[in-house]
């Protein structure tokens, strides 16, 4: 059970008692815990209640593996969490951390380092892992021959950069003098088993040298980490998500849109999930029944044919309904696809990775199969489709002000190609097929990186154009409902005032009760130049510098290959022209509003 | 206050209306305008902004088609201005029409021209990021949109008929300048919309007063016998009076108006009184002050009750007269002998006496638009470019090309078919029914009546089909609410929108606009109202005198008491 739960499960404690609790708790390393939960365990032995004469004895210096994740949607903060704990399970000293909130200078002292990262955009670090990356990659970066360590990357091979950032870390800890301890491994969006036996092989490796120098405490079992939040401790999870029931679908873009955005409200009731502002929802989905027929019709299997998947046993209709990507298309699958039909076409296509990622940017699986008809056996198809994952949305709600629902701003996948509509998987499920009153099944991913100031009266600014606006809209809530009396600013942009404005009319009334002080909007294609968030905020330039100063926390959320990048060039402008700092005292002064976490990005 | 004594128990008393507020605080309709021309969160405009736009020609709307959804959608109503041009007499030259319908296809939403029931035309749908431009754009062509609404005089109307050339000229010179004359003096416009700079001076609206005027005020100068601009339905008309062709004066007729509140039985469409003959040169001076009479003795504390048809009820026309002679320094002389024989507009050709040809192309609804098969706008745009004269948009909403020379006329006939404008399929029926704008656009609209009018006209036409009267009609108007734009309160047969699908049928109005029709049918659907004609036409095909309208008949029939002097007969 994690601490910060406590208060709402049953518990022999008082309210007070657990705030002191947590209090004391959150000041404690891991290490530290682990001793004070054996100790307590030991103490509570004693039937007599009577304190024993000494603590048990402390541990010498023991060996810690420290384990730092990168992570952009929450996959390689799961995969190291379960290093994590399964290095619990054998009592070692672990210290995991988000590698945003790791202290770069302790490296030198570090002895057994894992690292597992994904790789945002073109090749760049996630969020989280900005400032290691940039700090490794420095002259102050030391010497790290004391250094044995392992790098997990997770990816997509869809991209160009597939795992870059895993590589990068890998080549450059080596450089500083580091020691391998296994072989890097780069692995696609499927990299669950994968992941699991890389895992599995790190602490087999690192047995030996943990063996002598085991925590002694007795009784620890696995610690709660702090910081955890309560959503970690539902009994749903990315694994085991709740089939949630579908509220409210509503399109929030006018009729004359160029865009397709879904206000979406589920139902997470008879759940114990819970979330905060800045969470994400993981949502599974059905493929499109049609599109299922058609890829079994094209390559002539029947519906029911049993196939395998992992340990399933299934027919290859359920396989391909609700278990397997069929939208987002990737290059294993025209490799495995090209060989079980045999096609040199195909083959030919997948041997020139730069063709075949143009190739894939604007097929999904269909359009491939379509062009390259053939037939695979079903178990063929089965294995050359990768598994489903579940697509992540910041949420656009809180719960303080809308209980037991989660809400979503999903812009709709949907466009012509080939001559026929495509829709995304997740979002097309979500605006097209699902009724309401219909299941989804959702997971909460929490995000750290992603907070409101804890001091409800630090002033916030947001960007958030397009769909970003979601998390923000949960921030306004939020705040709203707590009185939080900082101000708030908000930046938003889209195509059009008319269609795209989304939730005016909440951010209308928001702005006249004085809860947004300030709301500023770039609708693009307005005029004839294009105006976006970014040119708002420079010609604001000077107020928003103001706002820096008087502590402001920044938030930007959207798109992340373009905009956060060009907002992020707008805020050091801004730094450098009204902070009259040069170019580096600018990119020095967001790092430190990183580093105080007090700029954070929610990008995709 | 005014520059003239003012007789105290001729004011009403109470609370000024807060108009007269938003008035008095406006800096001269100066408001928050520019700011809110800045607001990017919103289309619309904010506070009293919303009404002070309308003295500068504009309506906030929006497409209420479609406000549900968008309220559904998290969006505001899709706010728009319509835009209504100062046109006096209705003249617009090629090179203006040109520039209209450009403007009107790439930066309106509903890409149309409307032409309207004074006699002018409107643009739909302008979102607020273009709203300067269109100012700035119109300037440039010699056209404004300066108090076409709101409480001062607005558009001055005059009798389209071309055929009288050299009367029609002339009267149409005092229509423009009884316009400017009777304009705002304030530099409000021209500081908001055209960027000029601020001067520094003390202003004063020495016609209009300060607060302007405590209601909408509306006139025109008609040319007998047509009184296509319905004289009953303005505040002031100027009737003109010529001798051996040449004008020699006006007789002035006020208080008329046709807007009421459904359920005040203080309010009711009134016919225009007589108040005297006025030579030529006393023109402005009589209607400046008629003006400012209304100014200082109309109702600002009841706006329900604000129009001069009110105050010359409340104060009587012989000190409503007299109070004008005293301002004016002149009494006026007896009324000369005047008839209106004709109220619709000639469908076709007419030659004028200048030797000219005019064509009256019937715009149904005033709507100019390319229609499926009817590409009406873009005939009008092809006309625009060859032709030589000008164009007169008429009270009946519809399009005069005026001036052809002879041998251009079988070029204008060529195009004006080629694009759906000469339509020989029209029965009378059609070219004498009219509808206001109403849904989706108009705020005000409780039913259709510019896109119920033409279904409605078909079902009418059926109707005089059957009891053998096809090549009759009935003067036929459709309003979508009480205040009266689309005239129905002089028709024959008049519906009022009362709720989406119903109104109420008033009936016995006639054929030269002379009398106001009474109630028959309270709040009812189509069927019920068709039920009732069909059997109202079938008596009449019967019983009619020769050549007995169809409102005169149903009056004598009985179907419907006259009405008389509306104060008492109306709601009798």
């Amino acid at each position: 059970m994690l601490l910060s739960s406590l208060v709402a499960q049953a518990s022999p404690l008082s309210e007070q008692q657990v705030q002191q609790l947590q209090g004391l708790v959150s000041q404690l390393n891991p290490i530290q815990q682990a001793w004070v939960s054996g100790y307590l365990a030991a103490s509570a032995q004693l039937a007599s209640g009577a304190l024993p004469q000494q603590p048990a004895a402390s541990a010498a210096p023991a060996a810690t593996l420290t384990i730092l994740y990168g992570s952009q949607t929450g996959n390689a903060r799961h995969v190291a969490e379960q290093l994590a704990a399964q290095a619990k399970a054998k009592q070692w000293a672990v210290n995991l951390l988000d590698m945003a909130d790791y202290k770069a200078n302790q490296l030198k002292n570090e002895q057994f380092l894992t690292i597992v990262t994904s790789t945002y955009g073109e090749g760049e670090p996630p969020e989280n892992a900005e400032a290691f990356y940039k700090f490794l990659f420095s002259k102050k970066a030391p010497q790290l021959p004391q250094l044995k360590y392992a790098v997990l990357g997770l990816g997509d091979t869809s991209y160009e950069f597939f795992c870059k950032t895993a590589q990068d870390f890998d080549q450059r800890l080596a450089e500083l003098g580091a020691k391998p301890l296994q072989g890097r491994q780069d692995l696609d969006v499927d990299y669950e088993s994968a992941a699991s036996s890389w895992n599995q092989a790190l602490i087999e490796v690192l047995e030996p040298e943990f063996k002598e120098s085991a925590t002694p405490a007795s009784g620890a079992q696995v610690i709660a980490w702090p910081g955890q939040t309560a959503a970690a401790a539902s009994s749903y999870s990315k694994q085991q998500p709740f089939a949630a029931e579908l509220y409210t679908n509503q399109k929030i873009t006018g009729r004359d849109s160029s865009k397709d955005v879904r206000h979406i409200e589920i139902s997470l009731a008879g759940s114990d999930l819970s979330y905060q502002p800045g969470d994400a929802l993981g949502v599974y989905f059905d493929n499109d029944p049609a599109l299922v027929r058609e890829l079994l019709q094209i390559t002539a299997i029947a519906s029911s044919t049993p196939v395998r998947l992992g340990e399933q046993r299934l027919t290859i209709a359920e396989a391909l309904t609700s278990q397997l990507e069929l939208t987002q298309s990737y290059p294993a699958f025209v490799d495995k696809y090209a060989a079980a039909i045999g096609s040199e076409a195909l083959q030919t296509l997948a041997a020139d990775k730069t063709a075949l990622r143009d190739y894939l940017a604007v097929r999904q699986i269909i359009d491939i199969v379509r062009e390259h008809p053939g037939m695979p056996s079903a178990q063929q198809l089965v294995d050359a489709l990768r598994k489903q994952q579940p697509r992540l949305y910041s949420i656009a709600s809180s719960q303080a002000e809308v209980e037991d629902e989660v809400h979503l701003t999903v812009g709709v996948v949907r466009y012509d190609a080939f001559g026929s509509t495509h829709l995304g998987g997740a979002s097309g499920f979500l605006a097209e097929r699902l009724a309401e009153g219909d299941q989804v099944r959702v997971f909460v991913e929490k995000n750290d990186n992603f907070r409101l100031p804890v001091n409800d009266d630090t002033p916030i600014i947001m960007v958030g154009p397009g769909t970003g606006i979601a998390p923000f809209r949960a921030f306004l809530q939020e705040r709203e409902q707590r009185g939080a009396s900082g101000d708030n600013w908000l930046f938003f942009g889209n195509p059009h005032f008319t269609q795209d404005f989304l939730y005016q009319v909440e951010l209308q009334r928001y702005l006249k009760q004085g809860l947004l002080s300030r709301l500023d909007v770039a609708f693009s294609r307005d005029q004839a130049e294009k105006i976006y968030v970014q040119h708002k905020l420079l010609k604001q330039g000077s107020e928003v510098f103001a706002w820096l100063e008087r502590g402001a926390h920044l938030y930007i959320c959207g798109d992340g290959n373009r905009m956060a990048k060009d907002v992020h060039q707008a805020l050091l402008a801004i730094i450098q022209q009204h902070g009259g700092k040069s170019p580096e005292q600018a990119e020095q002064y967001l790092d430190e509003l990183k580093q105080a976490k007090r700029y954070q990005k929610d990008v995709y | 206050m005014s520059q003239y004594p003012i007789n105290p128990a001729f004011v009403a008393e109470g609370k000024l209306s807060d108009n007269e507020r938003l008035k008095a605080d406006s800096d001269h309709l100066r408001g928050t305008i520019t700011t809110d021309l800045q607001d990017e969160i919103t289309g619309g405009f904010n506070g009293d902004n919303f009404m002070l736009i309308r003295f500068h020609g504009m309506y906030q709307q929006d497409d209420r088609d479609i406000r549900a959804e968008r309220a559904a959608q998290k969006l505001e109503p899709l706010h728009n201005v319509m835009l209504r041009a100062r046109m006096p007499g209705g003249i617009i030259t090629p090179t203006q029409w040109l520039a209209i319908d450009r403007f009107a296809a790439e930066k309106t939403m509903y890409g149309s021209i409307r032409l309207t029931t004074r006699q002018t035309f409107q643009f739909h749908g302008v979102l607020k990021p273009n709203i300067k431009p269109m100012h700035q754009f119109l300037h440039q062509i010699g056209i404004d949109s300066i108090a076409t609404a709101g409480d001062v005089n607005r558009n001055v109307l005059c009798t389209s008929n071309p055929v009288q050339s050299e009367l029609h000229q002339q009267a149409y010179q005092w229509a423009v300048k009884i316009s400017e004359h009777l304009l705002p003096k304030t530099r409000a416009y021209a500081e908001i919309w055209l960027d000029e700079e601020k001067v520094e001076t003390t202003e004063q609206e020495p016609i209009l007063g300060d607060t302007y005027l405590p209601r909408k005020f509306k006139t025109t100068v008609v040319i007998p016998p047509d009184n296509d601009i319905d004289v009953h339905a303005n505040d002031l008309n100027f009737v003109a009076i010529a001798e051996n062709g040449q004008l020699v004066g006006f007789n002035v007729l006020v208080g008329g108006g046709l807007a009421m509140t459904f359920g005040d039985t203080s309010t009711y469409p009134r016919r225009a009184d007589e108040l005297g003959f006025i030579p030529l040169e006393h023109t402005l001076k009589v209607a400046e002050h008629v003006v400012t009479v209304q100014r200082d003795y109309g109702d600002r504390v009841n706006r329900k009750n604000a129009k001069t048809k009110y105050t010359l009820d409340r104060i009587g026309l012989d000190n409503f007269r007299r109070e004008v002679e005293q301002r004016v320094g002149v009494p006026f002389e007896p009324v000369r002998p005047y008839t209106f024989t004709n109220r619709g507009d000639r469908i076709g050709w007419v030659e004028g006496i200048d030797g000219k040809h005019h064509l009256t192309l019937f715009i149904e609804n005033g709507r100019v638009l390319d229609f499926p098969g009817k590409p009406l706008k873009t005939g009008l745009a092809e006309i625009a470019k060859v032709h030589q004269g000008d164009f007169r948009m008429t009270a009946n909403q519809n399009l005069i090309v005026a001036g052809v020379p002879s041998e251009q006329k079988a070029q204008i006939e060529q195009l004006a078919r080629k694009y759906g404008l000469i339509d020989d399929g029209h029965s009378e029926q059609r070219k004498n029914s009219m509808a206001c704008v109403a849904f989706p656009t108009c705020p005000l609209a409780m039913a259709e009546a510019e896109r119920y009018l033409p279904e409605l006209v078909t079902k009418v036409e059926g109707l005089l089909g059957k009891h053998q009267l096809a090549d009759e009609h009935i003067v036929l108007r459709v309003t979508g609410c009480p205040n009266g734009c689309g005239r129905a309160m002089l028709a024959e047969a008049g519906l009022v929108g009362r709720a989406p699908g119903k109104y109420n049928l008033y009936l016995g109005g006639d054929r030269v606009g002379s009398r106001v029709p009474k109630l028959y049918l309270d709040n009812v659907g189509e069927a019920e109202i068709l039920t009732a004609l069909d059997q109202l036409i079938g008596r009449w095909a019967n019983e009619r005198l020769a050549d007995e309208c169809f409102g005169d008949f149903v009056i004598r029939a009985g179907v419907v008491a006259e009405v008389k002097v509306s104060k008492t007969d109306f709601h009798a």
